[in-house]
């Protein structure tokens, strides 16, 4: 337990202390990102992550808002197990022919309002995959979205700018 | 000639023709009477040899209908033998019932390639779901890639369990956390597990098509792809199989930085899934701890190398990234300081007794069952298998810098952590040694493309385990096949496996023990 303690002392608060270049992409996201939470959301803004058929590779970016550095859970974004329950889909793609089906059930799921966030380059449309007979292409193709984020995978930076992007 | 060689030759005498144009040259490819492959494949078993892959390619652009092939690996030694079989109607006997991961290996090739495994158990559809029109075969070369499939009716027939008290959990393809999908189907009783059985293929993009419609350099790009946690490892697979083809030899600066990135992408992933595996058993401190230091690893594969998972940076012939002396000096201070927090939290981890309770005896795969289904990487040392690429089958710098191999016997999920604890340990020691003895010169090699109908062969020791690439040139010198087969390919059954007499709430731990890949399984 000692070393716990010790070893929560000794890191600290590693939200704080980012290469500058990206303390600031973070900060000013964050803030204005927090802005705009807090009047539409009334402070939270609940994800549900759907995998439509990326290489994992959006997913493990995804996973990197949640660390400590990043720490998405300050500006009240939350990821959700449930689409019932969610905002926001954050969708990484390209639609494969045999997660059709599941990600149209989960939009469906969604209550609206709900927005839809089209992440990496294949979920824009299709990225190196392509159209073909297991690939439908970008999510476009099987639910309306509302915005895309570009990149191989986006860093987690470009993912919070844009969910800001979504907000205003 | 090696041993599996000669067990080969030995027992098929002429009918076992040895392929002149497969390459490297200790990879022989032995073309074998269809009629005699269950002989084959009982000879390789009784030497204890493994099967490693096991696919087939149409040949129809060469006019000699279709060939199916299987790799069977031993200690350091590989060896393909194929069948030649007819354009009309091409069957061939089935190898399930002496290898396991056949199994899945032959549903994939009856699904995709249409080509029948004769006396195989089980022929539901594998990759390809149930839902798809009828008769089509997307890897064979009569399929247009870019007509679209009808849905039809269908329903995947799962092995159903019944008696008082049993009931099933579906779960996924949507799954609760941020994870790829995919289907699992549990039979329980309260708690225990009676089965489990996976349906995976959701995330399936017809990856091995794509490649034949894509250049030698481009397919780089999308080997890097293929499993986005694994990149480095697969651009590294498809890059040596495409150069044994071509001739090309990258100079050995190119080869110490694709093992540099290699060791990176290793720590990387072991760090985050230690994590994962501690968060699922309510130490979420471990993960937290475990995810910063993961992310300094990726901020510094971006300054270094421009990429945070460095995609797209292996290519044939060489790396299109080199390191300057200010790099390397970075990444020695970052291991340094790295090593020392590592450590510190490494006892924290191994003190924690609500943790030990948690991962000691869950999930236990025993090194019976590990051989008998062929298991690869960290899952196969943790159940006693003996098996690194980087030491059995080396390419430089792993021929100098060779790694300490770590074999645990519990094969528990506390095996599978703890390996990949010895393996970061061992990957720093490996970088150090890497940026100590890095060869001065130029990074690039002239790549032409090879000549037609050659094949290529190539492993790497991926941080999942040993990741398999077989390419074929065609008439024109193109892609006529690429077969890629991750590790996921054949672990994913030790997970079914690994399951059986767990409990519901264990079965979160056990998968993020072996966190398997569904986009390298369902390419």
């Amino acid at each position: 337990m000692l070393r716990i303690l010790h070893q929560i002392f000794r890191t600290g608060i590693v939200t704080e202390p980012l290469p500058p270049e990206v303390e600031k992409g973070v900060e000013v996201i964050g803030a204005k990102l927090e802005e705009a939470i807090m009047r539409r959301f009334r402070r939270s803004l609940t994800i549900r992550q759907v995998d439509a058929g990326s290489c994992n590779g959006c997913e493990l970016e995804i996973h990197a808002l949640n660390n400590p550095i990043y720490n998405c859970e300050r500006f009240g974004i939350k990821f959700t197990a449930s689409p019932r329950f969610a905002d926001i889909l954050l969708v990484t793609g390209p639609v494969s022919m045999n997660m059709e089906i599941a990600l149209k059930r989960t939009y469906n799921a969604t209550p609206s309002p709900k927005f839809v966030i089209a992440v990496g380059d294949c979920g824009c449309n299709g990225g190196i995959f392509g159209e073909s007979y297991a690939s439908l292409g970008g999510i476009s193709k099987v639910i309306p979205v509302d915005i895309v984020i570009h990149g191989c995978p986006p860093p987690p930076t470009a993912i919070l700018k844009g969910i800001l992007k979504l907000m205003e | 000639m090696s041993g599996l060689e000669n067990v080969m030759v030995s027992l098929l005498k002429e009918d076992a023709k040895r392929d002149a144009g497969q390459y490297p040259l200790d990879v022989p490819l032995y073309h074998i009477p269809c009629e005699r492959f269950v002989e084959a494949a009982k000879a390789m078993k009784n030497t204890g040899a493994r099967l490693a892959a096991q696919w087939a390619s149409d040949e129809t652009l060469f006019r000699r209908g279709f060939g199916v092939f299987a790799c069977y690996a031993k200690d350091s030694e590989y060896l393909i033998v194929k069948a030649d079989l007819p354009e009309n109607d091409p069957t061939f006997p089935s190898i399930t019932k002496k290898f396991v991961p056949a199994y899945r290996f032959e549903r994939q090739i009856k699904s995709l390639m249409g080509i029948e495994p004769t006396g195989h158990p089980d022929l539901r559809p594998w990759i390809k779901h149930e839902d798809w029109q009828k008769g089509v075969y997307p890897l064979r070369k009569s399929f247009d890639v870019k007509q679209p499939l009808k849905r039809i009716k269908g329903e995947y027939q799962f092995i159903k369990a019944d008696g008082e008290g049993v009931y099933e959990i579906p779960v996924g393809p949507v799954h609760a956390g941020i994870i790829e999908p995919g289907h699992f189907r549990f039979q329980a009783v309260g708690e225990d597990i009676i089965n489990l059985e996976e349906k995976l293929g959701y995330v399936h993009k017809g990856i091995e098509k794509r490649f034949e419609t894509m250049s030698w350099m481009d397919g780089a790009k999308l080997a890097g792809r293929v499993s986005g946690d694994s990149t480095v490892a697969h651009s590294i697979a498809y890059c040596r199989a495409v150069e044994a083809i071509s001739k090309t030899n990258p100079p050995e600066r190119a080869l110490w930085l694709r093992a540099l990135m290699l060791e990176r992408e290793r720590i990387a992933n072991h760090l985050g899934d230690l994590g994962a595996i501690a968060n699922d058993a309510a130490f979420a401190f471990i993960l937290y701890q475990f995810s910063r230091l993961k992310e300094h690893i990726l901020r510094t594969n971006y300054k270094l190398f421009g990429h945070r998972f460095m995609m797209d940076k292996v290519i044939p012939g060489s790396v299109n990234v080199d390191l300057t002396s200010k790099g390397r000096d970075i990444i020695l201070k970052e291991l340094e300081l790295f090593e020392k927090e590592f450590e510190r939290l490494v006892i924290i981890y191994d003190e924690n007794p609500s943790l030990e309770d948690r991962l000691r005896g869950t999930g236990i795969l025993t090194s019976e069952k590990a051989k008998e289904l062929c298991v690869v990487g960290f899952v196969a040392r943790a159940s006693g298998q003996n098996q690194d690429l980087r030491i059995q089958s080396p390419f430089p710098p792993y021929d100098r810098i060779i790694p300490k191999i770590r074999v645990l016997n519990s094969g528990d999920v506390h095996a599978r952590a703890w390996v990949r604890i010895e393996e970061i340990r061992d990957s720093i020691c490996i970088i150090r040694e890497i940026l100590n003895t890095l060869p001065d010169g130029n990074i690039v090699a002239g790549f032409n493309p090879p000549l037609p109908d050659r094949s290529g062969f190539a492993v790497v020791e991926g941080w999942r385990g040993e990741t398999v690439y077989w390419v074929q040139s065609g008439p024109d010198s193109e892609i006529n096949r690429c077969m890629v087969r991750d590790p996921s390919s054949v672990n994913w059954l030790a997970l079914e496996e690994a399951i059986h007499g767990n409990i519901v709430p264990d079965f979160p731990l056990c998968n993020k023990s072996f966190n398997q890949s569904y986009s390298g399984n369902d390419l």
